[in-house]
């Protein structure tokens, strides 16, 4: 269990800091949309609409890295199973 | 035909053709826009507003007889992230519900400048934001497209009067979280405003 907590806490850290690499390491706050810009070719201004995209940003960064520190910190509290083994023999 | 009748007719022609023309900036393609920042010490807010009405008397032989308003919907302004976006609308700042519109109203130009279909100028009106009317000024800049409303939309005949301003204002004059949060939401709103409007000629 103390493995797994571990393993899965620093596969939770690295995904999302992939994740927030991967999406251009926007330090801002998470969106999730992003703006398009057109230009309209008579009057040559740029029209801005709004695409449903998910940017996460440093927020996303922070919770992740904390639920990845919490169970890391939780698996402290499981005992490793070969010294247990070795215990017993 | 009478030398009376045809003073008339050449005055009431003239006339005609004098008069300024109105522009609707109910934009059918939905470009026109107002963009909005915040550049506060800890947070930079960015964003749009894309529902803009209004109309503006125009006529390009007599550019200082400009008049009109320019209503933009709060509900409209749009920020990436949804929390912020929710806050922005909420009673606590622009308060969408109570207030649904930000206007300009036009009383006069000045410092006029036209070159060829382009006038530049200063115009002097009333800004109303978050139930608060304030006189401002703002420097404005008209590009007249004669018979262009067809290159837009087509099947429609007309004129285009293209509107761009650049300005700032602050949100403590506007009752704003007067004085709060200044670290991360910054007093000094600047705001671009890019925006088309249609005069149509009947047939």
């Amino acid at each position: 269990m103390r493995r797994i907590l571990r393993i899965l806490a620093l596969l939770i850290a690295i995904s999302s800091l992939s994740l927030w690499l991967g999406t251009g390491a926007n330090r801002g706050w998470t969106k999730t949309s992003v703006p398009v810009k057109t230009l309209d070719d008579v009057t040559g201004i740029e029209g801005i609409t709004y695409r449903k995209q998910f940017v996460p940003g440093v927020d996303f960064l922070a919770t992740a890295f904390s639920g990845a520190i919490l169970l890391a910190c939780g698996s402290l509290f499981f005992r490793n199973s070969k010294t247990k083994q070795t215990i017993n023999k | 035909m009478k030398l009376a009748q045809m003073i008339t007719l050449v005055s009431l022609a003239t006339a005609a053709h004098a008069a300024p023309q109105s522009f609707d900036f109910k934009d059918p393609k939905g470009v026109n826009n107002v963009v909005f920042k915040l550049d506060a010490p800890l947070e930079s807010v960015n964003g749009s507003a894309s529902d803009i009405s209004g109309t503006i008397l125009f006529d390009p032989e007599k550019p200082a007889a400009t008049s009109g308003q320019i209503i933009v919907a709060s509900k409209s302004m749009t920020v990436a992230n949804p929390m912020q976006k929710e806050h922005l609308h909420s009673a606590n700042w622009l308060d969408v519900a109570r207030f649904p519109a930000i206007t300009f109203e036009t009383k006069s130009l000045t410092n006029i400048r036209t070159d060829g279909n382009v006038t530049t100028a200063d115009a002097k009106g009333i800004f109303s934001l978050h139930g608060v009317s304030k006189e401002i000024t703002v420097p404005v800049r008209m590009t007249y497209l004669k018979d262009k409303l067809s290159a837009r939309v087509p099947n429609l005949k007309g004129d285009l009067l293209v509107i761009r301003a650049s300005f700032t204002i602050n949100r403590d004059d506007y009752n704003i979280q007067k004085g709060q949060y200044e670290d991360k939401v910054s007093s000094i709103i600047e705001l671009n405003l890019s925006i088309a409007g249609a005069s149509v000629v009947s047939n």
